[in-house]
């Protein structure tokens, strides 16, 4: 078996069992622990058994089987990254909604009051709490 | 009839004051959206008697100006003006736009590009960037799509979603405003340009992740 072949089986198992301790914890569905798992079982087998991948080639019309690995890590790469940017924005409208909330609660709150004492108290707030 | 100034600031404490004094005169009331400001901008809104909204961290412009209006309809506002905190927009011209409400516009644009007095030529360039994109992804058509000198009526207020954070709002309320059939009608105004407001502004950087976001906007309606 050569270096790199041992280095990426290495690199899997490790995956795999980073996957199952984060699906322990509770931060990983049961549906990604599924894809993790296929993932790097597939990419142990290809790595051991480069022959496999070049089956998939021949079938797929794609010259060589390395060639056809980096073309579908390419491809998930793209996917996971689109998926996380959705993500994130949605985090973000998440967050404004929250601190809108809390924003207008504020705003309803002191509105009818004298103008003058609910300034000072929200200044006098301010310094205390050091907002 | 209630018009109701609404101003984001994030970090004016330099200008707010002085924006507050000029816009007094020519509104029924003012609603500063602090957000998030680390300096004195709140404590500023405070001295100076007007309404603040805060929000508790930075959440961009887009945000702001939505608290805002939600705030400015809970006050029972019929017109509502948004105007920028860094002093670059004269509140003189307010009873223009509110003219022009009255002249059945629902929503109003102070447009610099249709005097393009004072305006550096990298800005009109800039400009004229934001309006094609603007054009290519909501299909309508303004001559200064940035700007951040507008006026909404109460039910424009009310029907304009407002989805997007940051500087792609401007483009946002003018995509709303066609899909909404809004009637929206732009008047010239002149911009005033300091070495501060120029500051305040977009640069390349900000302006290219604001493309991507109005993408994304355009791509998941």
């Amino acid at each position: 078996m050569l270096l790199i072949q041992i280095l990426i089986v290495a690199f899997a198992v490790f995956a795999i069992l980073r996957a199952l301790h984060q699906f322990r914890q509770g931060r990983l569905t049961r549906q990604w622990l599924a894809f993790w798992l296929v993932f790097w079982l597939f990419a142990i087998i290809v790595v051991i058994l480069p022959e496999t991948s070049e089956f998939a080639a021949r079938l797929t019309g794609v010259g060589r089987g390395v060639d056809l690995i980096i073309y579908l890590s390419i491809v998930l790469l793209f996917y996971l990254v689109f998926r996380l940017f959705i993500k994130i924005e949605e985090g973000e409208r998440q967050l404004t909604r929250l601190v809108r909330k809390l924003a207008l609660d504020d705003f309803a709150k002191t509105k009818d009051e004298n103008p003058r004492v609910r300034v000072t108290k929200s200044v006098e707030n301010q310094e205390k709490f050091n907002i | 009839m209630k018009t109701i100034a609404v101003i984001p600031a994030y970090n004016e404490e330099t200008t707010l004051a002085d924006t507050l004094d000029r816009t007094r005169p020519f509104v029924d009331e003012i609603i500063v959206v602090n957000d998030g400001s680390r300096d004195r901008t709140r404590q500023i809104a405070a001295g100076k008697k007007v309404l603040c909204l805060s929000h508790a961290v930075n959440r961009g412009l887009g945000a702001s100006l939505g608290s805002g209006l939600i705030a400015a309809l809970e006050r029972g506002a019929d017109a509502i003006i948004t105007l920028d905190a860094d002093g670059q927009h004269d509140p003189a011209e307010i009873p223009d736009f509110i003219a022009a409400l009255n002249h059945g516009a629902d929503v109003v644009i102070g447009s610099r590009m249709l005097t393009r007095t004072g305006m550096p030529f990298i800005r009109q360039i800039a400009q004229v960037i934001g309006n094609v994109v603007t054009f290519i992804l909501f299909g309508a058509w303004v001559t200064d799509s940035q700007s951040g000198f507008r006026a909404f009526n109460a039910s424009a207020a009310r029907r304009i979603r407002l989805r997007t954070n940051r500087m792609e709002v401007s483009s946002e309320i003018i995509a709303e405003a066609k899909a909404q059939q809004l009637t929206l009608v732009e008047i010239p105004i002149k911009a005033i340009y300091t070495e501060y407001s120029l500051s305040k502004g977009q640069n390349f950087f900000e302006g290219l992740r604001t493309l991507i976001k109005l993408i994304l906007r355009r791509l998941t309606d």
